[in-house]
């Protein structure tokens, strides 16, 4: 017995299509609902009804565009240098390590075996008034007697980049390490210094690495709340805190449910420019 | 007016002996993410609904005598052996909001929520009650209500205690450190001094921030206004806005004043009374001279409990308000202890504690503390976007 030849790509599409239908399609209906409802007149505490007031989105977001802001700017400085530190170290991994390769790689990936929350609350250690850091800082006279860094953007920024550097390490290594060495040669034969054969050849080969790593780093760090929740102050709360917030303190799903999809929203079309520039060939 | 009392030097030396109830903490400075200390209950949440010899309660973390070498809970393990019932204790209670906001779709579909016993705060309580997810005790089957002290045994929401009864009672206060404040804090302008700039933590807990604040206005939080509330939150962003407060925390703020990022504190009794024992001295609580905020965790049975859940949580129940038990519990916990009696029986186990004012306060400084007033549904949410706005949420 046969299935005839053109169902099984889709039978083999079913169980990811069940999953994504259970757990996205379903829970982003339901967020579109509670988006629009409003507070029953003289009901309690967390009791909304549909009203399709779609003013909620506008409310929403004119009241908290300072997170927003806050939240876009945070996760391109994070991409930025976790691109910076990312690619020298993915580019040593893939030509330089050798027989290190496999324990390098091992490396990169080692802080996953950790929670992400433990590792974010070490870094309030590091970065607080006893961790090793401020006291040294402070000595070399970079930072006053009086500054500190914990409760500050640099915190919250710092720990993002290192929360999300592995996301942005592997997809540069996995590019980089399939860069054929005989090109970087030939370049090398057409009279290319190091440096241009880097540039001509090495960069633009390894772009679908640096696009398909920006988003994973970006996507997740526009919306994260952790570091900012641990690492940050009221000055420095992102969208995602807002969320929460609203959520579970305050108890408006509404507003949370809206601030949710804007956010999704901006994220996409951010997202599509982003590689509408960079060339969707590039991802694959 | 009274004298301002700190912890006194026999408390902080019997309290060096204790077991560290902080100890257990370290590290595990809690965020608001739900569900992350849950694994740090004990039990495991394997069982989904209640059965006839079993008892599911969900507690605040450290709010329970643990005996560090056994890793059990001393006063349930004898609960247990006493009646047979298997008793589940899950710390995972870490906020009042969240808590809720976890469990309410389950409370509102009639859906069993995993545990037969509870432990909101008043306010929180009281919007259980309003919703109809709590159930009423039988009453026989807890002759130790009696046990109650008289100043909690009438609350607004729960007149006759008929669906609550007091765990822990929590004073609100000024916290700091003695070296970078020697002369103590005992105003808003003392905590406002110029050596805390920037090293000020405030509670998350709106009644206990701004009724500390409010209190130093001059406002009386069981009447307060809307205006007043809002000019009070105003205040407080202005001092984040200003760079006088570093955060608004939960519990781990106790955290930000041992690593040195803070220095003075909105805090709770309890915490302060460890952190002060731990650190030989290095922190001290006072209530602050206008007067500081009470507050309660009540013990309660949501609506999802089935009957056999019931009576097991109500024989727990009975349990803990027996006074030695509550002795016992109070010495490990150093919260205001709500059962009458238990005085008489901490003399026995810890004579220098029963002498101290933040587990048995006396009249004088129970007139002291303050009970913020019940508020409507709407003020509620109301308040609470202001309170949350102004921390930049």
């Amino acid at each position: 017995m046969s299935f005839p030849k053109i169902r099984v790509p889709y039978l083999l599409l079913l169980p990811g299509f069940a999953f994504l239908f259970t757990f996205f399609i379903l829970p982003i209906i339901n967020l579109a609902q509670t988006s629009t409802q409003t507070p029953i007149a003289g009901g309690d505490t967390g009791e909304y009804e549909q009203t399709l007031a779609f003013g909620n989105y506008i409310q929403a977001f004119v009241d908290n565009k300072e997170q927003f802001g806050r939240s876009f700017v945070y996760a391109t400085l994070a991409t930025i240098f976790a691109l910076a530190i990312a690619y020298p170290l993915a580019y040593a991994i893939a030509f330089k390590s050798g027989k290190f390769k496999n324990i390098l790689l091992v490396l990169v990936v080692a802080p996953f075996f950790t929670s992400f929350l433990l590792r974010t609350i070490a870094w309030k250690q590091i970065l607080g008034e006893e961790g090793f850091v401020v006291p040294g800082l402070r000595s070399l006279h970079i930072i006053g007697q009086q500054t500190t860094l914990t409760s500050t953007s640099v915190a919250v920024v710092a720990g993002m980049t290192y929360n999300f550097l592995p996301f942005m390490t592997l997809p540069l290594y996995a590019s980089l390490e399939r860069i054929d060495p005989r090109t970087i040669e030939a370049a090398g034969d057409l009279y290319a210094n190091g440096i241009t054969a880097f540039r001509r050849v090495t960069v633009p080969l390894s772009l679908p690495g640096v696009v398909a790593g920006t988003l994973l780093t970006f996507i997740p760090a526009a919306g994260d709340y952790v570091n900012a929740a641990i690492l940050g102050s009221p000055n420095t709360k992102m969208i995602g805190n807002v969320i929460e917030s609203r959520y579970f303190k305050i108890v408006d799903y509404p507003t949370a449910a809206a601030l949710s999809f804007t956010l999704m929203a901006a994220i996409l079309i951010l997202v599509t420019l982003y590689i509408r520039k960079a060339g969707t060939e590039e991802l694959v | 007016m009274a004298k301002e009392r700190s912890l006194s030097p026999q408390a902080r030396s019997i309290l060096g002996t204790q077991v560290s109830r902080r100890a257990v903490l370290a590290g595990a400075g809690g965020i608001g993410a739900a569900g992350l200390l849950a694994a740090c209950g004990g039990g495991g949440s394997s069982s989904s609904g209640g059965d006839a010899t079993t008892v599911r309660w969900g507690n605040w973390p450290l709010y329970l005598d643990f005996d560090e070498d056994s890793k059990t809970y001393p006063t349930l393990v004898k609960f247990s052996e006493k009646t047979g019932i298997d008793a589940k204790y899950f710390e995972d209670y870490n906020d009042n909001d969240e808590f809720f906001g976890k469990v309410q779709a389950q409370l509102k579909l009639g859906e069993d929520i995993g545990y037969d016993v509870v432990t909101p705060t008043d306010w929180m309580a009281a919007r259980w009650i309003r919703l109809g997810y709590s159930q009423k005790y039988d009453a026989a089957n807890i002759p130790n209500k009696v046990n109650i002290l008289d100043s909690l045994a009438s609350p607004s929401y729960d007149l006759n205690r008929e669906s609550t009864l007091t765990w822990q009672g929590i004073m609100g206060g000024f916290g700091w450190n003695v070296e970078k404040n020697p002369k103590g804090i005992r105003t808003l302008d003392d905590l406002f001094a110029p050596q805390n700039k920037g090293k000020i933590v405030v509670l998350t807990e709106m009644r206990d921030t701004i009724g500390v604040i409010l209190l130093g206005q001059g406002v009386d939080i069981n009447k307060v206004t809307e205006d007043q509330f809002m000019n009070a939150v105003d205040f407080m962003a202005k001092k984040i806005s200003d760079g006088w407060i570093r955060g608004v925390k939960g519990n781990e703020y106790a955290e930000d004043l041992t690593s040195g990022d803070a220095t003075a504190v909105i805090g709770w009794s309890g915490d302060m009374f460890i952190l002060a024992s731990e650190n030989e001295g290095k922190f001290d609580f006072a209530i602050p001279e206008s007067g500081g905020t009470i507050s309660g965790d009540n013990l309660m049975i949501p609506s999802t409990a089935s009957a056999a859940g019931k009576a097991n949580a109500e024989k727990m129940i009975n349990y803990y308000y027996e006074p030695a038990v509550a002795a016992e519990v109070a010495a490990y916990v150093n919260y205001v202890c709500p059962v009458k009696g238990a005085q008489a029986e901490m003399e026995k186990i810890a004579p220098e504690l029963a002498n101290s004012e933040y587990i048995f306060p006396t009249e004088k400084t129970a007139s002291r503390l303050n009970v913020f007033r019940s508020l409507t549904p709407d003020e509620e949410t109301k308040w609470a976007e202001a309170f949350q706005q102004a921390q930049g949420n």
